[in-house]
């Protein structure tokens, strides 16, 4: 099976003085329907791995694929779309447009990834049920539970279809009982065949994954869990 | 500004560079139409702050709009007063000739049917020949006796004129009537006297036909005159027609001739008139007509445009710095929406884009409303001083422009503050 997502001997280093290297050398390798966690401490790199994963910044050295395709040479618009068609993105703050109703938030990708305009409203729909929020659909974010936001964030990032989910802390504003029901849902998605990386400093998050990869000090190593 | 409109470029399908993307129809493409609903659907999210931000543009394009267009309305105003009181009146007298002893002489004679000869003349409303008589040694009384114990009074000027004179002056009579051709013709023994005048000789009515006597001879009153616009000095004057003029008091020869002209005719019967007076001698007579428009007026007119212009363009600068403002703190505010369109895969243009039309519209409304407001000034104003309003309408479209190219100006830099945010930076820091 072919890898959705391959870094070779990545290197990102941000110009100083004095200069860091954020990312030392890193090789990686995701399978589709991987289901990978990324842990580590503050200023490990975590940042500057979703950076580079999610497309939006460039390794300084090492190339990196995704879907097959290399990266390196792509301009600013090929990045947006293959942003936009392959990947979906969660975060720790859900950041949902709160005067745009559910539906409004979820069908927002849509706009950049070339959907057919016909299918939107019918794709997000479908989306919104996928997360259980099928009652909540015409509500603005404001009423709705810290849960129920991200699980409207969620909805955003997979009604594109993407190959990869790509989510930051996605659990750092829950409650215990709603971070679990979040990981179940990632569960189910990933059970459905969608590939799941998630950066985290909450080991319990991270031992839900299959696979488990920490960083520190910019370097990469797999733990192989028990 | 192309570079601003992602659809406006000819961009080629990413997928046909053999990436792993699927193609999309042009119709599926985030366009303008996309661009103009993600840039507008917030504008009236927050009306506090719009009415803030609109405010400095409504007020500039407003200021400029009515200084701009009152002072269209109130040089119409300057010019028409200078018009209707200077650029209409031409003078035609006998050029003067010096003598050896210092002296002047008339060096041409106006003919006696001059009025015919210039009423002839493209541009020339009415004319009338002006002779003051000398009364050197005469009496002018209401009363046929002469009362040698009475305290010397000096005559009212006498002044000779053809029919048309009260006509040509702008003024009015007050009670009974002018003179006509037939009166000068015959050398009927009529007057007419000046408001002035008439209060010194005592004329109070003239129904009843009351003689002045001129020189011992009787004249009936025929007419008081007043508000003249020219010649002030006919109101202390008793006005006989020439026929009369030439038959009792000598009159050699008509002393000038006094036209109404339209405006801008004056440069051109400046050199016709003399021809039609004296075609063997033209150089033998002085005009004196007005330029062609008034030259004070105009000069008053720009100046007045300039200050007002100048006044507007510093108001319209500080609702610019409103609307630049206003943006910088939006984008500040909306730093995590911008990360999650990029994250979402918006470009950087389309963010910038998505911002300075945001501020166009901003601009646009600003000064819509701004126009309204203006033109709105300028019919109040042109009411409260009874100004006939001159609106030109290409100035009020111009102030909605205007509004719209300060929300681009003022829209650049923060849209392009926008389009440098990174994204996970901002996805990090803000929370929603």
């Amino acid at each position: 099976m072919s890898p959705v997502i391959e870094l070779r001997d990545v290197t990102r280093s941000f110009p100083g003085p004095p200069e860091v290297q954020a990312l030392k050398g890193v090789n990686l390798r995701v399978d589709a329907g991987d289901y990978l966690s990324i842990v580590g401490p503050s200023g490990s790199g975590k940042s500057t791995m979703l950076n580079l994963l999610g497309l939006l910044d460039r390794p300084t050295v090492g190339e990196y694929r995704l879907a097959g395709a290399l990266t390196g040479g792509l301009t600013e618009d090929q990045r947006a779309a293959l942003r936009a068609q392959l990947l979906g993105f969660v975060f720790q703050s859900f950041h949902l447009m709160s005067r745009r109703t559910v539906l409004e938030n979820v069908s927002l990708p849509m706009l950049y990834s070339g959907t057919p305009r016909g299918r939107r409203d019918e794709l997000a729909r479908a989306a919104i049920e996928r997360v259980g929020l099928g009652h909540r659909i015409g509500f603005l974010p404001g009423v709705l539970s810290g849960g129920e936001r991200q699980r409207v964030a969620v909805a955003r990032a997979i009604v594109t279809r993407p190959r990869v989910l790509l989510a930051d802390e996605p659990t750092g504003n829950l409650d215990q009982v709603t971070t679990g029901e979040i990981m179940a849902l990632f569960e189910e998605l990933n059970a459905d065949g969608l590939t799941l990386i998630v950066i985290t400093h909450d080991a319990g998050v991270a031992r839900r994954a299959g696979r488990t990869i920490r960083i520190a000090d910019g370097r990469l190593s797999e733990l192989v869990s028990a | 500004m192309r570079r601003w409109l992602p659809v406006r470029r000819r961009r080629s399908d990413p997928a046909d560079d053999g990436l792993p993307l699927r193609p999309i129809a042009r119709a599926d493409r985030f366009g303008f139409g996309d661009l103009f609903t993600e840039a507008t659907t917030d504008i009236g999210s927050r009306p506090a702050r719009l009415v803030m931000t609109l405010a400095g543009t409504v007020l500039g394009t407003a200021a400029l709009v009515a200084t701009i267009d009152p002072s269209q309305t109130s040089a119409a105003q300057i010019s028409r007063k200078f018009d209707a009181a200077a650029a209409t009146q031409l003078v035609v007298s006998p050029a003067e000739a010096q003598t050896r002893d210092g002296g002047a002489v008339a060096a041409g004679t106006l003919p006696w049917d001059a009025v015919d000869r210039v009423t002839t003349l493209a541009g020339v409303e009415s004319a009338a020949l002006v002779t003051e008589v000398n009364t050197a040694g005469m009496t002018i009384t209401s009363v046929p006796v002469n009362d040698p114990s009475a305290a010397a009074a000096a005559p009212p000027p006498l002044v000779a004129a053809s029919a048309g004179l009260i006509d040509t002056v702008g003024g009015s009579i007050v009670t009974g009537r002018g003179f006509d051709v037939g009166h000068d013709a015959r050398g009927d023994r009529v007057a007419l006297v000046g408001s002035r005048a008439a209060e010194q000789l005592g004329v109070m009515r003239v129904d009843t036909q009351p003689s002045i006597f001129i020189d011992g001879l009787a004249y009936a009153v025929i007419g008081v005159f007043a508000d003249v616009q020219q010649r002030g000095e006919l109101l202390n004057a008793v006005v006989v027609p020439t026929g009369a003029a030439r038959a009792d008091f000598a009159v050699a020869a008509p002393e000038e001739l006094q036209a109404r002209i339209v405006v801008g005719a004056g440069p051109q019967l400046q050199r016709q008139a003399p021809i039609a007076l004296v075609p063997d001698a033209p150089e033998s007579l002085d005009v004196s007509a007005p330029a062609g428009r008034s030259e004070l007026g105009q000069s008053v007119q720009s100046d007045i445009t300039v200050v007002f212009v100048i006044l507007g363009v510093i108001v319209l600068l500080a609702g610019g710095l409103g609307i630049a403002n206003v943006t910088t703190l939006s984008v500040m505010e909306r730093v995590g929406e911008i990360g999650l369109r990029r994250a979402l895969g918006s470009t950087r243009r389309q963010i910038a884009a998505q911002f300075v039309l945001e501020s166009i519209v901003i601009g646009l409304l600003g000064g819509l409303l701004g126009a309204a407001v203006g033109v709105f000034a300028i019919l109040v104003v042109s009411a409260v001083q009874g100004w006939a309003p001159v609106a030109d309408p290409l100035v009020a479209i111009g102030g909605v422009i205007l509004g719209a190219v300060v929300g681009l100006l003022a829209g650049g830099i923060p849209a392009r503050r926008a389009s440098r945010i990174e994204p996970i930076t901002a996805l990090r820091a803000s929370a929603t």
